[in-house]
Formats: C-alpha cells, sequence, structure tokens
C-alpha cells in the first residue's frame, strides 16, 4: 500500500534526510521524498495502520531536520 | 516571498545594518567583540538551535552543526566579523536557495498545468440552467458545458456545438484542432471558439488530465542513478570534510612542535580547519540535480513529452539504437489509393466501379476505396454481392459484372491480368470478365518520417532499425524512403520481441536500444526495450502504461526532440556536478595551503549553489524547434 503526504522542507539535503529517517522507521517498506513537488511517498505492509505509523515517522524526520512538517492527514 | 522568508529576509538586512553600525562605532576592539554578538545572534539563532537539537538527538554532522563549530571558532579566535560575516552569507545562500527553487518550482508546475478548476454542470437543459462545480463533482454520463477559453475539466464526447481546441497543453502541438458533434474531446484541452455541450465519458479522476498530471509527479519520484550518486555523495562527504578538519588541526602543529621544533601555530591550523567546515555543506550539489531533473520533465511535458522518470531521463541520453514499428509510427497507419495503373477507362470512373462493388464492406480496404472516390454512393446501382473470401468481391453494377480483388481473383476467373511491380495492396478490376486495371492502395508515410531520421542521425544515433508484420516489398520501399538503416520484414508479433532481443545483445556496454511504437500489440517490445516510447499515446491507457516515455501526438518528430532534451538535462546534471565539486576541492586544497580564508569558502558555497540552480533552470529554454 502506497501513500503520498505533502512535506515542508527547507534544503534539498534535509529532504534526502528525511528519507533516509522515514525509510528506517518500522512499518515502511519504502520511502521516497521528492523535494521538488514536497511529497513524501511511502510503502506500508498491507494491513498496516498508516497514521501511527506516520506519527513514528514525522518523529524521526523531526530528529534530523527539526523544521520538518509532514501533513498528516486524519 | 512567504512568511518564512520574509521573516528570514528582515533578518539579514537587520543585522548587516548592526554589523555595519558597530564597525563605525568608536569603540575599544573588546567592546566591539561583546557587540558583535548581537548581530551574531540575531542572524544565527536558528542554526545555533538545531545544532544543539542535532548534538541531543546524535546527529552532529548536519550543516547547522558545521556552521555553528566554524563561526563560534571564528569568534573565538578574534576573527569576530568573520565569524558573523560566515553566518550572514549562510543565510543570504539559504534564502536565495529557497526563493529560487520556490519560484523554478511554480515555473514548472505552471507549465504542466492543465488541471482544470471547475466545470460547469447542465441542471436544466430547457432553462439553461448552469451550475459551476469542482470537477470532482461531475459524474459520467453528466452534460457540462465548455464556454470559450476555458479547460475542459473532463474528457466526454460533444452532443451540441462546434468549435476549434488548442490541445497544446496536452500535446506541444500549436495547431488547433476542429471538433464538432460526436467528436470526442480529453480534459486539459482549451476551447477557442464556440460553446459546446459535452456529455462525460469519465470521472474527473481517470480523465486525460488527471492520469498526464498523476504521471508527471510521480515521474520525479523515480531517481536516476545520477541522484543516488549524489545522496550517497552528500552522506559520506561531510563527516569526510570533518574528519579532514579534524586532521588538519592536529597533525600538522603536532609535526611542527615535535618534529620541525618549530612554534606549532594552533590558531592558524584552527582557523584553517574552520574553513574546511564551512565548505563541508553539501547542498549546492544535492538541491541542483533533482532541480536539473525536474526542468527537464517539465520543460519535456510541455513539448508533450512524458517522461516517466529521471532514471528515463538518464537512459534516454544513451540510446544510440533506435528501433521503430512500422505501421502507426513512420506510416500513418491509414491505407490510401495511391495509384491507379493500366485503366481502360479513365481512372476516376474505375475507382467508382470498384467503390461502388466493394461498398457493403466494411474493410479497411474497402473504406479506402470509398474514400478516395469521395461522392455519396448510391447503392441501388448495386445487386448481387458476393465475398469470395480470401480473393475479393464480385458484384453487378450498372448491369455490369464488377470482380475485384487480388491476383488470386483474376487466376481463379481466368482473367488475364498485368502485375504490378509497385508496393502496397493491389486490387485488380475486371469488367465482365475482361481485365479493366488495377488501384493501388498503401500505407502512407508520415510527411515528417525521413526528417525525423535524419535529426535522430544528427543526434549520434548509431543504428535505426524498422520491425513490421508487412511485406518485404512494402517495408523496403518505406524503409528506403526515409533512410532506415536496417529492416526485418514480414515478422509476427512474438517476432518483434525476439529481433530486440537480438539487437539488445549486439549494442555495447552503456549503449540503450529504444523501441517507438503506437502502442497497439506492441506492449511486450516497449517494456522489452532498454526505453519503450510509445507514440500517439493520447487517450490509450495501455500504452502510457507499458512505455516509459509517452509522445502525445504521433509526429516522429517528437522522438529526436525527446532524446535532445534528455541529452541536454544530462549535460547540465553533469556540469553541475563538475563545477560544483571542483569549487569544492579547490578551496578545500586552497583552504588546507592557507591560501583562501573563510570568507572565500563562504563565497565559494553560496556562489556556486546559485550558478547550480540558474543552470538547471536552462534546461527549460531552448530551442523550439
Amino acid at each position: 500500500m502506497k501513500k503520498t503526504y505533502n512535506i515542508e522542507v527547507d534544503c534539498a539535503n534535509c529532504a534526502n534526510k528525511m528519507e533516509d529517517a522515514a525509510k528506517k522507521t518500522e512499518g515502511v517498506v519504502n520511502a521516497t521524498v521528492n523535494f521538488m513537488l514536497l511529497k513524501m511517498t511511502v510503502e506500508f505492509a498491507d494491513d498496516a495502520d498508516t497514521k501511527k505509523i506516520m506519527k513514528e515517522v514525522l518523529k524521526n524526520c523531526k530528529k534530523v531536520e527539526s523544521d520538518c512538517e509532514i501533513e498528516i492527514d486524519e | 516571498m512567504n512568511k518564512k522568508q520574509k521573516k528570514n529576509f528582515i533578518r539579514i538586512i537587520a543585522s548587516s545594518i548592526l554589523i555595519a553600525v558597530i564597525l563605525l562605532l568608536p569603540v575599544s576592539e573588546k567592546t566591539k567583540f561583546f557587540l558583535f554578538f548581537i548581530p551574531y545572534l540575531v542572524i544565527g539563532y536558528d542554526i545555533l538551535l538545531k545544532a544543539l537539537k542535532g548534538i541531543i538527538n546524535l546527529k552532529p554532522f548536519d550543516e547547522n552543526f558545521l556552521m555553528a563549530v566554524a563561526t563560534v571558532g571564528a569568534i573565538a579566535l578574534g576573527e569576530y566579523t568573520e565569524g558573523v560575516a560566515v553566518m550572514l552569507f549562510y543565510q543570504i545562500g539559504e534564502l536565495f536557495q529557497s526563493i529560487a527553487v520556490g519560484k523554478s518550482r511554480r515555473n514548472i508546475s505552471e507549465l504542466m498545468d492543465i488541471r482544470p478548476d471547475y466545470a460547469n454542470l447542465e441542471i436544466d437543459f430547457e432553462k439553461s440552467e448552469i451550475k459551476t462545480v469542482s470537477p470532482d463533482e461531475v459524474k459520467v454520463g453528466s452534460i457540462i458545458v465548455v464556454k470559450p477559453g476555458e479547460k475542459i475539466p473532463i474528457d466526454g464526447v460533444i452532443v451540441e456545438g462546434k468549435t476549434t481546441l488548442n490541445t497544446s497543453a496536452l500535446t506541444g502541438e500549436s495547431i488547433p484542432r476542429e471538433v464538432k458533434e460526436d467528436d470526442e474531446v480529453l480534459g486539459g484541452c482549451i476551447n477557442c471558439s464556440g460553446v459546446i455541450r459535452v456529455r462525460t465519458v469519465k470521472e474527473f479522476g481517470q480523465s486525460t488530465a488527471s492520469k498526464i498530471l498523476e504521471l508527471v509527479e510521480s515521474a520525479s519520484s523515480k531517481k536516476s542513478k545520477s541522484e543516488y550518486f549524489i545522496s550517497k555523495f552528500a552522506r559520506i562527504y561531510t563527516p569526510v570534510v570533518c574528519v579532514a578538519a579534524l586532521t588538519l588541526v592536529l597533525i600538522p602543529p603536532v609535526v611542527r612542535m615535535f618534529i620541525l621544533n618549530t612554534d606549532a601555530l594552533w590558531n592558524l591550523w584552527i582557523y584553517r580547519a574552520l574553513t574546511f567546515l564551512v565548505i563541508s555543506c553539501p547542498c549546492a550539489l544535492v538541491i541542483s540535480i533533482p532541480l536539473t531533473f525536474f526542468a527537464g520533465i517539465g520543460g519535456a511535458s510541455s513539448a508533450g513529452i512524458l517522461i516517466k522518470g529521471s532514471n528515463y531521463m538518464e537512459s534516454l541520453s544513451k540510446v544510440r539504437y533506435l528501433v521503430f514499428d512500422k505501421t502507426g509510427t513512420m506510416t500513418k497507419g491509414v491505407f490510401e489509393v495511391t495509384g491507379v495503373h493500366h485503366g481502360i477507362m479513365e481512372n476516376e470512373k474505375l475507382l467508382e466501379l470498384a467503390a461502388l462493388a466493394e461498398c457493403y464492406s466494411n474493410h479497411p480496404i474497402s473504406k479506402s476505396l470509398q474514400r478516395a472516390y469521395g461522392k455519396e454512393i448510391d447503392k441501388t446501382r448495386v445487386h448481387d454481392v458476393k465475398e469470395i473470401s480470401g480473393h475479393g468481391i464480385s458484384a453487378v453494377v450498372d448491369g455490369k459484372q464488377i470482380l475485384a480483388g487480388n491476383a488470386k481473383l483474376m487466376i481463379s476467373e481466368k482473367v488475364e491480368f498485368t502485375e504490378c511491380h509497385c508496393a502496397g495492396t493491389i486490387i485488380h478490376i475486371a469488367i465482365d470478365k475482361k481485365y479493366a486495371g488495377h488501384i493501388v492502395i498503401s500505407d502512407i508515410v508520415k510527411p515528417d518520417s525521413a526528417l525525423a531520421v535524419k535529426n535522430l542521425k544528427a543526434l549520434g544515433i548509431k543504428q535505426t532499425v524498422m520491425l513490421t508484420g508487412d511485406s518485404k516489398r512494402t517495408a523496403e520501399k518505406v524503409a528506403e524512403e526515409i533512410a532506415i538503416d536496417k529492416v526485418y520484414s514480414e515478422l509476427l508479433p512474438q517476432d518483434k520481441v525476439s529481433k530486440v532481443e537480438e539487437l539488445l545483445n549486439q549494442k555495447d556496454l552503456g549503449e540503450n536500444l529504444a523501441f517507438v511504437g503506437d502502442g497497439i500489440n506492441d506492449a511486450p517490445v516497449l517494456s522489452r526495450a532498454d526505453i519503450g516510447i510509445a507514440m500517439g499515446a493520447l487517450g490509450s491507457d495501455a500504452a502510457i502504461e507499458a512505455s516509459d516515455v509517452v509522445l502525445m501526438d504521433d509526429n516522429p518528430l517528437k522522438i529526436s526532440k525527446a532524446i535532445r532534451i534528455s541529452k541536454k538535462c544530462m549535460r547540465i546534471v553533469y556540469q553541475n556536478i563538475a563545477f560544483a565539486l571542483g569549487v569544492k576541492f579547490a578551496c578545500l586544497v586552497l583552504g588546507a595551503l592557507g591560501i583562501s580564508n573563510m570568507w572565500t569558502a563562504i563565497f565559494a558555497d553560496v556562489g556556486v549553489m546559485v550558478l547550480c540552480v540558474l543552470n538547471a533552470i536552462r534546461v527549460l529554454f531552448g530551442k523550439k524547434s
């Protein structure tokens, strides 16, 4: 299952760091950050609780880039 | 500028003024030292905070930390003007980057903007009541009204009215298309002249415009090798430079002290190490590569060429072998009468008889005869139509028996006939068992095919190959006409795959093979080639799915244009990599030798980034041919 989220981040390298951080989050199969479109596409396992995982992803991203933001829709 | 950028802009202005004022104040050096903390904190507080957070989270090697160490270090060494200035320039660079990237992001998105904002849903035709709704809300089968100047929001069929459409947003083609009742129209086209009522055939999400947008958006998420290289490089670059800086602080002074027995010059080496830290930010590199690809994909899509990923942009630039399908790619794929030979009567008359005899048939050949005849067909003149399978037709027209068909028909009916030397399908005609001449029907080569092949050769394509299921004679004639190097004819669809595989084995490493087809029944070949290019794919989902590059219209010149764009894009990518790395390494070396200082380091860092960003944007502008 793939989902795309809007993100906010200032520099391209920070976007790469966010991608790494998201990939390392548990429950995430794969993640790509598109800096030009400011979008993060996350691939989850099929029955995953995406909202919970995304909160974790955001937390990990904040660790590498405190300024970043991910729009996790309710 | 957005809110954040405005805030940073004000900070930059404020701290610049403060620095100037402090420099002019008639106070002692010591007071100045303390006063300089004010502009330093104004300009750098967020960097310092982020650096602190980085340390807490055990991720120290980020550029905030490096800038913090470098500037604090400089201040501690007494070079406080420099420390503050470096922070100031760093922030100016960041601001510029943020503005430039934001602007190009908007520009490129605008180029690709085919998303309609609203639809005029017809509620009641009698009262001509119209409601403006979001395209999402329009159900399949609804009637929408599109006025001149508006974008068609959803794919549909015209039920009333005629107009001309500007399809350039979808196809890059600037010649307007005329449409009338019962014609299909695609979302994203702009209605130029008349009001039309359209019955929608798809939901908004399934419409052409939405599909294309989705494709382009997911395109830049597929990363190329260069992008992976840069992000990997960035990951190791910063730590490596930091280690180098540390070595610079420790080794030379120790060597000086214990081996050369001279003064260690700690301050000097610390200063040089701090210069290293300023250079260690990889941002210029990391920003310019995805930006270049994004601009390339955006520029291509505005020309009606969809490249489905940065990786395909990269492979496209390395195409050396181009394999074409014939029908529908290099030829129009519609049969037309191209000649009438050996007629015993006027050509028109012969054509008329043939068209009449074939008037009950739906075969493409019959249709092309009827098209060539061009007049209304009076079916009452035709009787006793017999279709002779695999041979042709026998019919009675105006009381005379007409035989129309291939050579086999003539032989079986014992009519003496003249063989034709032309390529194509030959229809022999006999009137009351007497030979009356033959009509040649063939597929017509597209007007731009020859030029397209020539352009491709000029772009360094080593070999052009044509594959077709057609007869050898037809295939060779077309190949000769457009100067194709090699031609394989009479192939079944599965033979095309094995031919492509054969060619794939012949090419050298680093060379790519592209297959160009119209997406109809060549999906397996499209996916087998290094790059599958589908042509005239507007509205054909299967072709869009199977290919890597989609040409929105069926003009073969788009092939060379796509390759040209990819080459330019890759050239700029390599320029940026080489330039950014070159300047960084030069600065590192000069910094270690003490020739360059922190000023040049920060100028190099910010300047390289500015130039790389500007260079990336260059992809968008090019020869409009």
